[in-house]
């Protein structure tokens, strides 16, 4: 009999049988790993199975392969306030979604684990937006994918960097960027090197940037491309950015 | 062992929600040890509700009318819907007997697991619904996350015509402690506060 027991992040809940369901966790010590929730759409069962919910897990299976089965108690529910909030609901449901398809099943992303438990507890904040946009450039990262925003690629200054090559994800400065502009991809503030910003209309910028990658290098080779949620997400973030502007509202 | 007729009726009967072959079974043993009292007057009842039944192609519920009772009722408000996700939502409300308003079936939530989309849904019906009359539209979705999703959707298509859109509270149930509710509940139920 194989077993463990573990802290994880509900993913998704498929229905499977009539009262089961297969959830996806993204696990502290066992990466993304799926198993069968016996009586998953119960009352009490039914909470802790929402997208986000932190859990305390135990898996059991016959052999190791096997998809085997959760028995689960609730450690944390939603964060406050985003069920109520459109857009942090879209950015909950795109993180969710990101790890469920680009993570590799049963394998440790410890790293990852503790930067989505960062993102649910951030997005009980105010202040989320520049959180979010780390947490993707930080999954890129644990997928082989990292960004190198700490010098210019052309080997400009790197006190000034302003934009992102689409090719290489290197930083580039703003004197290097000069003659290439409109093919590369602009920094949102907060990730310069002087910091600030972080308001919804610098996260759209961030979110642009790492939808770039995701599309062309993590998601390339996926037959279903980047997941419908992240794609929601950015749709809503740039709605609410003009929809701020026309109200004249500069920063959230 | 079992072949024909009774084959077909314990596989119809295995197919039901909540029954396997054992409950189906008994059931199929049940209504055939009692002919003419309960399985002939079963079977005409499935057949009528079957021929009776439609959908309503207004509110999207189901009745033995098009549009249904609720809709053509003249006594219910129509200027404010209510918006739920199944009949089975519908029939939850009217129990409590103190909506008078009338409903908008959408049927089901989006779900992009369960590829669900908006055009699976009566979401295009609802933004032409009420015209200009319309005051309210109440989302009476679950507190989960696509439902909560779906809300936001609805909020979104509504946007512009001048109604209120309202939801359903959440927080603390009937009969509910607050040692055994969930840390979502309870902050939910604390910022939704009401004056005593």
């Amino acid at each position: 009999m194989e077993s463990f027991t573990d802290h994880g992040i509900v993913l998704s809940a498929r229905a499977h049988g009539e009262g089961g369901a297969i959830v996806a966790l993204l696990t502290q010590e066992n990466g993304r790993h799926a198993g069968y929730v016996h009586g998953a759409h119960s009352s009490r069962k039914r909470g802790m199975l929402e997208p986000g919910s932190a859990v305390k897990v135990e898996w059991r299976a016959r052999v190791s392969d096997s998809l085997g089965t959760y028995t689960m108690e609730a450690d944390r529910g939603l964060p406050p306030g985003v069920l109520e909030d459109p857009l942090k609901l879209s950015a909950l449901m795109s993180a969710c979604a990101l790890c469920d398809s680009a993570l590799p099943e049963r394998e440790g992303h410890a790293g990852l684990y503790y930067g989505l438990q960062a993102l649910m507890t951030a997005l009980g904040e105010e202040h989320w937006e520049p959180v979010y946009v780390m947490w993707e450039i930080a999954l890129l990262k644990e997928l082989g994918f990292g960004l190198d925003l700490t010098r210019c690629a052309g080997g400009g200054d790197p006190r000034d960097l302003t934009h992102v090559s689409p090719k290489s994800g290197r930083a580039i400065s703003a004197g290097m960027a000069e003659p290439y502009l409109a093919r590369l991809l602009p920094l949102p503030q907060f990730l310069m090197p002087g910091g600030g910003g972080g308001d919804r209309a610098d996260m759209v910028t961030g979110l642009k940037l790492t939808a770039h990658f995701l599309e062309h290098w993590v998601f390339a080779h996926h037959t279903k491309g980047v997941p419908e949620a992240r794609i929601r997400f950015q749709e809503r973030a740039e709605k609410s950015v003009i929809s701020n502007k026309s109200l004249g509202v500069e920063a959230l | 062992m079992l072949d024909g007729p009774l084959d077909v009726l314990l596989k119809q009967l295995a197919s039901l929600p909540g029954l396997g072959t054992r409950s189906a079974r008994r059931i199929a043993l049940h209504l055939l040890t009692r002919r003419e009292t309960l399985m002939l007057p079963l079977s005409r009842s499935l057949k009528d509700s079957a021929d009776a039944i439609k959908t309503c192609a207004v509110c999207h519920t189901l009745d033995t009318t098009d549009p249904c009772r609720i809709c053509a009722d003249p006594a219910r408000d129509r200027r404010t819907i209510c918006v739920v996700a199944t009949v089975a939502d519908v029939w939850a409300i009217e129990r409590t007997g103190t909506y008078k308003g009338v409903y908008h079936v959408l049927g089901g939530v989006l779900s992009a697991l369960d590829g669900i989309g908006p055009d699976q849904l009566t979401l295009d019906d609802l933004s032409t619904r009420g015209g200009d009359d319309l005051r309210e539209v109440i989302i009476a979705l679950p507190a989960t996350v696509d439902g909560q999703s779906t809300a936001h959707v609805i909020a979104d298509r509504l946007h512009g015509r001048s109604v209120h859109i309202t939801r359903l509270a959440h927080g603390m149930p009937m009969g509910g402690e607050l040692d055994y509710l969930d840390d979502g509940t309870i902050a939910t139920a604390l910022k939704s506060r009401a004056r005593v």
